[in-house]
C-alpha cells in the first residue's frame, strides 16, 4: 500500500513540468513558454527539479510579493523540509556555510543586514555618481580609440561595475580577472560541483588574506569597514570573509550583465533608445533603467524559500517544510502588473518590479547598481550616437547555466 | 494624510529615500528609515505613495487622519 502510494506520488513529479525551463529559440529576452503557460494557467502550482523534489513555483506578481513578505515563509536553508537548493555543491555547501544576509531569517538577518548596510545607504551611493560618471568616460573614451568593432562586454559592461566594487570593497582592480573567472565558475549552474568548491575557496582564500591586511593597514573602504567589525567582535572573521565575497560576485557580473544585455535591447528597439538618447530628462534614463530590469530580470533560477508553517494562499495549501521557487522574470511579465509586458516602454511605470527580489531579502546592493546603470545608459548612447550592433542577434551566445543570463560578447561598431 | 512606519519592519533597503527624499531619510549606522515629516504637504504624497508601494518590508502606510 505504502509502496503504491509511493510509486503514485512520483508518477505525479514525473508528470510535473522540470524546472528550469528552456527559453524558446529566437526570443532570448521572454521567459520560457513553459513559465508563461505555469503564470497564465495557475501562477502557484509544482515543479519538479533536479534533485527530484517538487517545489511549489511562484509565478504571480502579487502571489510573490505576499509570499517573500511572509513570516512563514523562510531563506534558511538549513529550515527543516525540502529547501530547493539551486544545484548539487550549494546544498553540500550549506551545511558548512555560516549565517549571512542570504540565508537567515528575521531576527538573526535583520542584525546582520543592518551591520553590512552603511556603504548601501541612499546618501553613500548618491556620493559615488562623480567618480563612477570619471570611470565611465574613461572606459569610453578608451573604447572609441581603440579598435571598431570592439566587444561592449569587455570595453564597458565588466570593468564598470568591477572597477567600481573594487574601490567600493578595496579590493586590488588589478586582480579582476581572477576574481571575475572564479565568480563567474561559482555561479554556474552547469560547472561540476568540485570546479564550483574550488572556486569559492580561492575567492574566500583571496579576502581572507586581504582582510587581514585590512585589520593591520586599514583603508577607506568596506572591507576595512568590517575588518573593524571583527576587531570590536560584532562580526567574525568567517562572517565578514564570506560577506565579502558574495558582495564581489553579486556587485558585478549582474551590473555587468544589465549593462551589455540593456544595450541590446534598446539597440533593437531604436525608438526607445532614442528617447533614453535624447532627452535631457534624468527621470527618462532612470524609468529606463527601471523598465530594462522589468524586461530583463536577468535572475534566471528563481529565489529559494522553504515554508516553516503552513500557507494558505491562492487556492493552495503551502505545507510547512515545502519548498518554494520564486521566478522573478515571470512575475515581472505577469500582464495583471505590467501590461503588454512584452513591449518594451522606457516610459511606463516600471519601477514596482520584482527584478531585485521583494522583502526583507531584496537586493543590498540595488541603489549602487540603479546608479551604474543610470550612468552608463545615461552616457553611452549620448557619447556614441552611431552605436549599432557589429553582428545578427542570432550569432550571440547567451548564458543559459548562470545563475544570472547573460551574453558571451557583444560586438559593437559605431 | 499621516504616514506611518514601521520602524521594527524596517529592512532598510532606502527605496523610501529615492522615492521621497523630502519625507524620508536613513540613520547613519545602520540606513534603517527615519521619517521627517509624518504630515508631508500635498504636492509630496505622489513620492509618499511610491515609498510605500516599493518598500519591500511593507513597513510603510499612509493613513487619513
Amino acid at each position: 500500500m505504502a509502496e503504491t502510494l509511493a510509486g503514485a506520488a512520483s508518477d505525479a513529479a514525473e508528470a510535473m513540468p522540470e524546472f528550469p525551463m528552456p527559453r524558446a529559440e529566437g526570443c532570448p529576452f521572454a521567459p520560457p513558454p513553459a513559465v508563461e503557460e505555469l503564470r497564465e494557467q495557475n501562477p502557484i502550482s509544482k515543479v519538479r527539479i533536479w534533485d527530484g523534489s517538487t517545489p511549489w513555483m511562484i509565478t504571480g506578481h502579487a502571489l510573490q510579493r505576499a509570499l517573500l513578505t511572509d513570516p512563514r515563509v523562510s531563506a534558511n536553508d538549513k529550515s527543516p523540509g525540502s529547501f530547493p537548493f539551486v544545484t548539487a555543491y550549494r546544498q553540500q555547501i550549506a551545511e558548512y556555510t555560516p549565517e549571512l544576509i542570504v540565508n537567515t531569517d528575521a531576527p538573526e538577518h535583520t542584525r546582520l543586514r543592518r551591520m553590512v548596510n552603511g556603504p548601501f545607504l541612499v546618501k553613500r551611493i548618491e556620493a559615488m555618481r562623480a567618480p563612477i560618471q570619471k570611470i565611465v568616460d574613461g572606459l569610453i573614451d578608451d573604447m572609441l580609440a581603440g579598435p571598431n568593432p570592439a566587444d561592449l562586454l569587455t570595453a564597458l559592461a565588466l570593468p564598470v561595475p568591477s572597477l567600481v566594487i573594487s574601490e567600493l570593497l578595496g579590493v586590488p582592480y588589478a586582480d579582476h580577472e581572477f576574481f571575475q573567472e572564479n565568480s563567474s565558475l561559482a555561479l554556474d549552474r552547469a560547472a561540476a560541483p568540485e570546479d564550483s568548491r574550488a572556486a569559492s575557496t580561492a575567492l574566500s582564500t583571496y579576502l581572507d588574506d586581504l582582510l587581514g591586511k585590512k585589520l593591520t593597514d586599514p583603508g577607506d573602504d568596506v572591507l576595512s569597514e568590517m575588518a573593524g567589525r571583527v576587531t570590536a567582535g560584532e562580526m567574525s572573521r568567517s562572517e565578514a570573509v564570506h560577506m565579502g565575497v558574495a558582495m564581489l560576485i553579486a556587485g558585478h557580473e549582474t551590473t555587468a550583465t544589465m549593462i551589455s544585455l540593456g544595450t541590446l535591447v534598446l539597440l533593437e528597439n531604436p525608438e526607445q533608445l532614442a528617447l533614453v538618447r535624447d532627452s535631457e530628462d534624468p527621470k527618462i534614463v532612470a524609468g529606463a533603467v527601471e523598465e530594462l530590469l522589468r524586461y530583463l530580470s536577468i535572475v534566471q533560477v528563481g529565489l529559494r524559500r522553504v515554508a516553516t508553517e503552513d500557507i494558505e494562499i491562492g487556492g493552495q495549501v503551502i505545507r510547512a517544510g515545502d519548498g518554494l521557487i520564486v521566478d522573478l522574470h515571470a512575475a515581472n511579465w505577469d500582464p495583471e502588473a505590467f501590461p503588454g509586458p512584452d513591449q518594451v516602454d522606457v516610459t511606463r511605470p516600471a519601477r514596482k518590479h520584482n527584478a531585485f527580489g521583494y522583502g526583507p531579502h531584496q537586493c543590498l546592493g540595488q541603489s549602487l547598481a540603479r546608479l551604474e546603470l543610470q550612468i552608463v545608459y545615461g552616457t553611452l548612447y549620448r557619447r556614441v550616437p552611431t552605436l549599432r550592433l557589429a553582428t545578427s542577434v542570432e550569432e550571440l551566445e547567451f548564458d543559459h547555466d548562470g545563475t544570472t543570463y547573460g551574453v558571451a560578447s557583444l560586438p559593437v561598431t559605431w | 494624510m499621516r504616514v506611518e512606519l514601521d520602524e521594527p519592519k524596517c529592512v532598510a533597503a532606502g527605496q523610501c529615500v529615492m522615492a521621497s527624499p523630502e519625507v524620508f531619510d536613513q540613520r547613519d549606522d545602520d540606513g534603517v528609515a527615519i521619517l521627517l515629516e509624518e504630515q508631508p504637504a500635498d504636492e509630496l504624497l505622489d513620492g509618499v505613495r511610491e515609498a510605500v508601494a516599493i518598500c519591500p518590508a511593507a513597513a510603510i502606510r499612509l493613513v487619513d487622519q
